[in-house]
């Protein structure tokens, strides 16, 4: 797509967990964990509802990349908007570290002896939001 | 007539009890603002998921959904009522309305009910008298979280589901102002019609041609349970707002109504005094007549 007139130049950025707002800024470009893996989300992108995974999303203001982990929830997008309602949202700073690889630990120990009362599903989600947020925290952490 | 050093006791003993209640109003007072403050921060959610749900709601065809499906209750259908209370007391009638409605909406409805409680007053009470309990959670007001909300949401969507439940109603406090708090009964399940209807109807609905991933039907599976959460979450939160406010209130009724006795005892306890010196007066007088 040229750089047709009428596309707008940032996109607005809100991003509400259940629990409180986290962002809500002009930003120029946004990565997206959806269910059917990552996509990139521009000014003037086709509008969209999208279900999310497991993941990091990562927007762009400027030469500035931030990250976020979210777990779950939705993905609206418009031309010149796009709103992320997560069902978990944090951002890597706010990572407790232990206890993200106590809880891959554990995950990690279900699945291997899978037992009858322990949900293996649930397991593997529990695994990869502690690898997910594993990760975030260590680029965050590199990068500081 | 009491003594001197009895009336001094009562009045220290009134003013113990007074510096407590005042200290307890501030503290209700600074929950009450962080409460207050993370009921707004749920809000934007809230907001948002109505108009995604109207969004999809339009181009769905919602009687697909178990969790809309209206049962007609034969013989064997139960109404599942989630009751929430909080943990404490010393909140004026907060627990004992709710109880109260509870109970009334218990022993009115034409099915037999069985309870969720939230929160350990209505356990206590309703545990006590043999009510049939299908779940309860204590003790999470301390430390409120989302995931309390999804541990309830998902008892009464398991009851609701398997057909152990044709209807969940929710009855809880809802926050309206720091002195007055409004007792509400909400259906929670089956998601009635008229508020998927009604949202996909509103002025946004229709106007923006969406492409979907995965397919409307999926996001609209994974976007009712959020939607049920959300729900919850969100008495929870008004809840334990209104505990806080109605705390603050009956603490600060306490602070004052104590205030006046403390008045009353002091006046008494002057009159008493007064007394007492008249009546030595006298006697030191007459003694001396007498002589």
């Amino acid at each position: 797509m040229a750089a047709a007139s009428g596309l707008p130049a940032k996109i607005r950025l809100q991003i509400v967990s259940a629990e409180r707002s986290l962002v809500d800024e002009l930003v120029d470009e946004v990565e997206i964990p959806g269910w059917d893996g990552y996509f990139g989300v521009w000014p003037g992108h086709t509008p969209l509802l999208a279900a999310l995974s497991v993941g990091t999303l990562s927007y762009r203001q400027g030469p500035e990349r931030r990250l976020l982990v979210l777990a779950f929830g939705f993905a609206e997008v418009q031309p010149d908007r796009v709103t992320i309602l997560a069902q978990i949202a944090e951002r890597p700073e706010e990572i407790d570290f232990e206890r993200a690889r106590a809880a891959r630990t554990r995950a990690e120990e279900r699945i291997a002896t899978p037992t009858a009362d322990i949900d293996v599903e649930r397991a593997r989600i529990a695994m990869l939001k502690a690898l997910v947020r594993l990760q975030a925290a260590e680029r965050a952490r590199m990068r500081s | 007539m009491p003594s001197l050093i009895d009336l001094r006791r009562r009045i220290r003993a009134v003013k113990n009890t007074q510096q407590i209640t005042k200290a307890m109003k501030m503290v209700a007072a600074s929950k009450l603002r962080r409460a207050q403050e993370r009921m707004m921060g749920a809000r934007p959610f809230a907001q948002q998921m109505q108009r995604v749900l109207a969004n999809v709601a339009s181009r769905v065809d919602p009687s697909a959904h178990p969790l809309l499906a209206v049962r007609q209750g034969g013989p064997g259908s139960r109404t599942l009522v989630v009751v929430v209370t909080a943990d404490k007391g010393l909140c004026g009638s907060f627990n004992t309305n709710i109880i109260k409605a509870a109970a009334t909406l218990v022993a009115e409805s034409a099915q037999p009910c069985t309870l969720g409680l939230v929160g350990r007053k209505g356990r206590d009470f309703f545990a006590r008298r043999g009510f049939d309990v299908l779940f309860e959670q204590v003790g999470l007001f301390q430390a409120l979280k989302h995931a309390d909300a999804q541990a309830i949401a998902a008892e009464a969507t398991d009851a609701f589901i398997s057909g152990r439940v044709d209807r969940v109603v929710l009855v809880y406090n809802e926050f309206k102002s720091v002195i007055s708090q409004r007792l509400v009964v909400d259906q929670l399940l089956p998601i009635s019609r008229a508020e998927v209807d009604e949202r996909s109807a509103g002025p946004d609905a229709g106007r923006t041609d969406y492409l979907y991933e995965p397919s409307p039907q999926e996001i609209f599976n994974q976007l009712l349970p959020r939607f049920i959460e959300g729900q919850v979450y969100r008495a929870l939160l008004e809840s334990h707002a209104s505990f806080f406010a109605a705390q603050m209130t009956a603490m600060d009724t306490a602070t004052k109504n104590s205030a006046e006795m403390i008045a009353g005892l002091t006046l008494y306890m002057n009159k008493v005094r007064q007394a007492a010196i008249t009546r030595e007066i006298i006697e030191v007088v007459s003694g001396a007549q007498a002589l």
